[in-house]
């Protein structure tokens, strides 16, 4: 299972890798292997305003639909619109070609867990 | 994994994790719903072969002088029409018209008939069958434990198995059941199935199965699981017992009501006959962007017309399916929206089959 050490995770198995003030997500090595087969991605609306917590997307496997949470406040400023047509992207490669959105941060996160906790939190659902 | 510790096991549980398959839950049992990926299987079955480890699936061999009489009073079908050697799909109803579950009947001789219900209604299935029972000369066993259960599925699958197999699968039509070897090892084959393809279903000694799975294997048998088994099921129109199928269930109002035979007397069938049929079970295929769900809710012209009862992203169509219960007088054709997350999305009502190359024979 592939936890980087440089990004921030929340529980609900979502990353975020923090450049500056661009914040991109996507979700985890782990929650694609749980999810299976990705066929279907709702992304955000490019300038949506996002809280923290926020519900801001949808992956769905064959089986089941989820939904996906932003771990940041701010403004929507990407969506990887490449998943519509490649959702699989996700599986293959969920921390580069697989990403989901990315944002300009209005304040910084607070709240979010390391690789370390964050791997703790998976093995316990593995 | 406390959760899992209560859980069935069946004879194959080791080797689905040894080739690391994703366990769940799945009617008190502990079964695969994965190994390569859903898809991966799915495709496997419809093109070449894959199997299924449906070992968590009940077994009830019903006999005695009268053993006819009773599947003709306790089940929809008409088993006098089955000969040794042949099976069908059929549905044991309950006194107000509903459905305890839907089963497939083996004749394996006179008199002598192997039952197999789905896994999750087994001890409900044999206590409302032996509650049945008191006026018929008949023994009724719960042979579940006694047996395991492979599926292999797919259009590849007689070929693959018939080098290895004693009888000539090719003079074995569909529906039919027979005692064989295979491998070497004792079987009841049956060329029956719940995917919309070709394919045999092998009950074996649960100490035998192990080595035939790896035997299988050994022919390039995808190993597949419940999550292919379901999208399996969905292409090819096929209810599944706690989706589309519940106790309140009217059978006549689904497409698998030729399997109901309204000239015989069986429990229930006035209640059944008579009900007023408000709904009819029918096909959703999404016209736009979305992937049905259960319970989505299916509108004509901004009003609720029915709920989906399954759906999925069809593997082989690649666009989103389901099938739904829905106003009896709406049309094939219709163009309805399907309700995904607060949105509406363009849909058609279609029948109630996606994939078929092998409907369930009657």
């Amino acid at each position: 299972m592939n936890i980087p050490t440089n990004l921030q995770y929340l529980k609900s198995h979502e990353y975020l890798r923090l450049e500056g003030d661009i914040a991109t997500v996507g979700i985890t090595d782990f929650a694609q292997d749980q999810l299976g087969d990705v066929v279907f991605v709702e992304l955000p609306a490019v300038g949506k305003v996002l809280k923290q917590g926020d519900n801001a997307a949808v992956v769905e496997s064959v089986k089941t639909a989820s939904d996906i949470y932003s771990p940041v406040s701010g403004e929507v400023i990407e969506v990887n619109s490449s998943l519509i047509e490649e959702p699989e992207n996700i599986n293959a490669d969920p921390y580069g070609k697989g990403f989901l959105f990315k944002v300009r941060i209005s304040s910084q996160p607070t709240g979010l867990l390391d690789a370390a906790a964050y791997q703790e939190v998976a093995e316990s659902e593995a | 994994m406390n959760d899992h510790l209560e859980l069935l096991r069946t004879p194959l549980y080791h080797r689905h994790l040894e080739r690391k398959a994703r366990m769940v839950e799945f009617g008190g049992w502990e079964m695969p719903v994965q190994y390569s990926g859903v898809i991966q299987e799915h495709l496997a079955v419809r093109e070449r072969a894959g199997m299924f480890d449906v070992s968590h699936m009940g077994e009830f061999m019903i006999s005695g002088s009268q053993a006819l009489e009773f599947l003709q009073f306790s089940t929809v079908n008409d088993v006098s029409k089955l000969k040794p050697g042949r099976a069908h799909y059929n549905m044991l109803p309950n006194s107000s018209g509903g459905l305890v579950d839907d089963i497939y009947v083996y004749c394996l001789g006179l008199n002598r008939y192997l039952m197999v219900v789905n896994a999750s209604n087994i001890e409900k299935d044999f206590n409302h069958l032996w509650g049945l029972k008191n006026d018929f000369d008949v023994n009724l066993e719960n042979q579940s434990e006694h047996w395991a259960l492979i599926a292999v599925q797919g259009p590849a699958t007689q070929t693959l198995l018939e080098l290895h197999c004693t009888e000539v699968l090719s003079a074995r039509k569909k529906n039919s059941v027979f005692d064989t070897t295979l491998f070497g090892y004792s079987v009841c084959m049956a060329r029956t199935g719940y995917t919309g393809e070709d394919g045999f279903e092998i009950f074996c000694a649960p100490i035998d199965a192990p080595d035939l799975w790896d035997k299988l294997l050994g022919l390039k048998i995808e190993p597949s699981g419940l999550g292919a088994r379901d999208t399996l099921r969905l292409e090819a129109g096929y209810p599944l017992y706690g989706h589309e199928w519940s106790d309140n269930t009217n059978p006549l109002e689904t497409n698998l009501k030729w399997a109901v035979k309204e000239y015989k007397e069986f429990v229930g069938r006035d209640a059944m006959v008579n009900a007023e049929k408000t709904r009819a079970l029918v096909g959703i295929q999404v016209l736009g962007r979305g992937i049905p769900r259960e319970g989505y809710p299916v509108k004509l012209a901004g009003r609720v017309v029915g709920h989906c009862t399954s759906g999925t992203m069809s593997p082989s169509l690649k666009l989103g399916i389901a099938l739904a219960y829905v106003e009896i007088d709406l049309e094939m054709g219709t163009r309805v929206d399907l309700e995904i997350r607060g949105m509406d999305v363009s849909a058609q009502i279609v029948e109630a089959v996606f994939v078929s190359r092998n409907a369930p024979g009657q």
